[in-house]
């Protein structure tokens, strides 16, 4: 529970009638005063899964003196509609483009990949999809018949509304009604700790915050899928197939002069350890 | 001056009540003209993605649960934080006494997240073991009835200190024993104070949200027995407020005014219960 958008955005919508009030002009786009001294206003809307991450880096890039990012969300589709008509100067997707997006230019910010995972001293090694969604809607019980003890399956899932789970009903074609929980849990650090907790528990979590637990000695066990290794690796060079890009959209040539600095800063390196403690995958 | 200054206290406290639940009301308001109330109590399910269209918007497994939560864990609070405060107050040496108070006190003052951390690392796994998949209603109960014993023995101690020593000097002149002094003179005469401990502890235990949601399973369902799983309402607002959007927003606030109502209703049936005595 860290982000209220609406609030905030109603915050910035008086701090911006505030200034109006005051009779300081506030022009539409930006206005560059120096040759390196960055002011004015950029607008971000778009995918909630990207928000948390874009708003970090927003907040870094507002040590800029002048700079106001303004950041609201709406799920990916109004990102790219917000871009085209020019209400945001970036819109935020959670997904790769669809072919009749391509007259924005995209810009990948990082990648967001889910793993399944099990406690560590389950003897099970990896599951197909077909089990995988046979335990998620209740139709397999026992690990016995998935290649494991003769124990009954604690079925760990996501709260609704968390992206990992769309990403997760997405990729195995679930829908939420069919899913049969025994936990539902919030974050992903919960869901590495009551899979931890549990050794009969399957659960999935961002690879991000697994690998992470993994490493430290948390007794959890990342399963492969189709084949391929759960890792960060694997979700940057694209080959762990649960997993998405998190781009960024803006017109073909950006109006707001702010909009190339923001850029330049968000899909640098600098931002990486922001990537990494929202337990995404950086790509560069 | 001093009636000013109280009067200004008193006003500022109660205007921040009545703004709150204002608050929470217009940001419940689109939800409950779009929705409905009724089928917040009328729908089989909780799947509120779907918007007021297409999803289900159904409270009562979570109003039952958190029912079910705080009456399990103020029936075995209650009866041992009242036995907890006579030992304190009638039994102990005087040195164990204060001993004990200091440790209550200090039980009190723990962050609820800990108790939801020991809960989820410790009394999950443990029941786990025992009834799969842990995480449940029994598990919720035990790790609340452990958080509000401390309000409920120091509350009733208080209330038990505050019994005139007159009345045990006139048992004693009587010639009860002990218990009797106890059972017939001491805790009627405590009554009121009693009464408020075990509200304080209910209200603490009904609002509990983060050791609920770590220890509970949180899987939206009407609790059939003391393993199951289940989602109590704060939990609901704690897990899905982040990343909720619109009527699934104002859905959950609704959850929030649910959580108001249920309060109110309680704290009415206390004063009722007080005024029938």
């Amino acid at each position: 529970m860290k982000f209220y958008w609406d609030l905030s955005r109603e915050e910035v919508l008086g701090a911006v009638l505030m200034v109006v009030s005051l009779g300081v002009p506030v022009s539409a786009g930006a206005q560059a005063t120096a040759a390196d001294q960055l002011t004015g206003k950029l607008v971000i809307t778009g995918s909630s899964t990207v928000a948390p991450l874009i708003a970090e880096i927003a907040k870094r890039f507002e040590q800029n003196p002048d700079v106001r990012v303004d950041v609201q969300t709406g799920g990916s589709s109004r990102g790219i509609s917000d871009a085209r008509n020019g209400l945001a100067d970036i819109g935020m997707v959670s997904r790769a483009l669809k072919p009749e997006e391509s007259d924005l230019s995209s810009h990948t910010l990082a990648r967001d990949g889910v793993t399944l995972i099990v406690h560590a001293s389950n003897p099970v090694t990896a599951l197909t999809a077909e089990q995988v969604v046979g335990i998620y809607t209740g139709r397999i019980r026992s690990w016995k018949d998935a290649g494991g003890a003769d124990a009954p399956i604690t079925v760990v899932n996501k709260a609704e509304g968390r992206s990992t789970l769309e990403l997760f009903l997405a990729y195995f074609q679930l829908k939420a009604e069919e899913v049969k929980p025994s936990v539902v849990i919030g974050d992903n650090e919960q869901g590495v700790k009551t899979v931890a907790g549990n050794p009969d528990a399957i659960g999935y979590v961002s690879v991000g915050s697994a690998g992470y637990a993994a490493t430290y000695g948390v007794p959890i066990k990342l399963l492969p899928l189709d084949g391929v290794a759960a890792s960060s690796e694997t979700v940057a060079d694209s080959s762990f197939p649960l997993a998405r890009p998190l781009v960024l959209v803006t017109k073909p040539r950006p109006g707001n002069p702010l909009v190339r600095p923001f850029l330049d800063f968000a899909l640098s390196a600098e931002v990486n350890d922001l990537i990494l403690a929202l337990s995404f995958v950086p790509v560069r | 001056m001093l009636a000013a200054a109280l009067r200004a206290a008193a006003f500022v406290c109660g205007a921040f009540v009545v703004l709150m639940v204002l608050f929470v009301l217009r940001e419940s308001w689109p939800a409950l003209r779009e929705i409905g109330l009724s089928r917040f109590f009328t729908d089989p399910s909780w799947h509120p993605q779907g918007g007021a269209a297409a999803g289900t918007f159904g409270l009562v497994p979570m109003i039952t649960a958190s029912l079910a939560l705080t009456a399990g864990a103020v029936a075995l609070a209650a009866p041992l934080g009242l036995l907890c405060a006579l030992f304190c107050t009638d039994y102990a040496p005087l040195g164990l006494a204060t001993a004990f108070r200091r440790l209550m006190e200090v039980l009190a003052g723990i962050p609820s997240v800990v108790y939801g951390f020991w809960g989820l690392v410790v009394l999950v796994p443990l029941i786990n073991r025992w009834q799969p998949p842990g995480a449940s209603l029994l598990a919720g109960i035990l790790v609340l009835a452990l958080m509000i014993l401390p309000t409920m023995a120091l509350l009733a101690q208080t209330a038990i200190a505050t019994v005139p020593a007159d009345y045990r000097r006139g048992a004693a002149a009587l010639g009860l024993t002990r218990v009797g002094t106890l059972w017939g003179v001491v805790l009627p005469a405590a009554r009121s104070g009693l009464y408020t401990a075990a509200l304080l502890a209910v209200g603490r235990a009904i609002g509990e949200t983060m050791a609920v949601l770590m220890v509970c399973g949180n899987v939206v369902r009407s609790p059939s027995s003391l393993f199951a799983p289940v989602r109590a309402l704060t939990a609901n607002i704690a897990l899905e407020m982040a990343y909720a959007l619109d009527d699934h927003r104002s859905a959950l606030f609704v959850s929030g005014l649910m959580l108001a109502a249920m309060v109110v209703v309680l704290v009415l049936a206390a004063e009722r219960l007080r005024a029938c005595e």
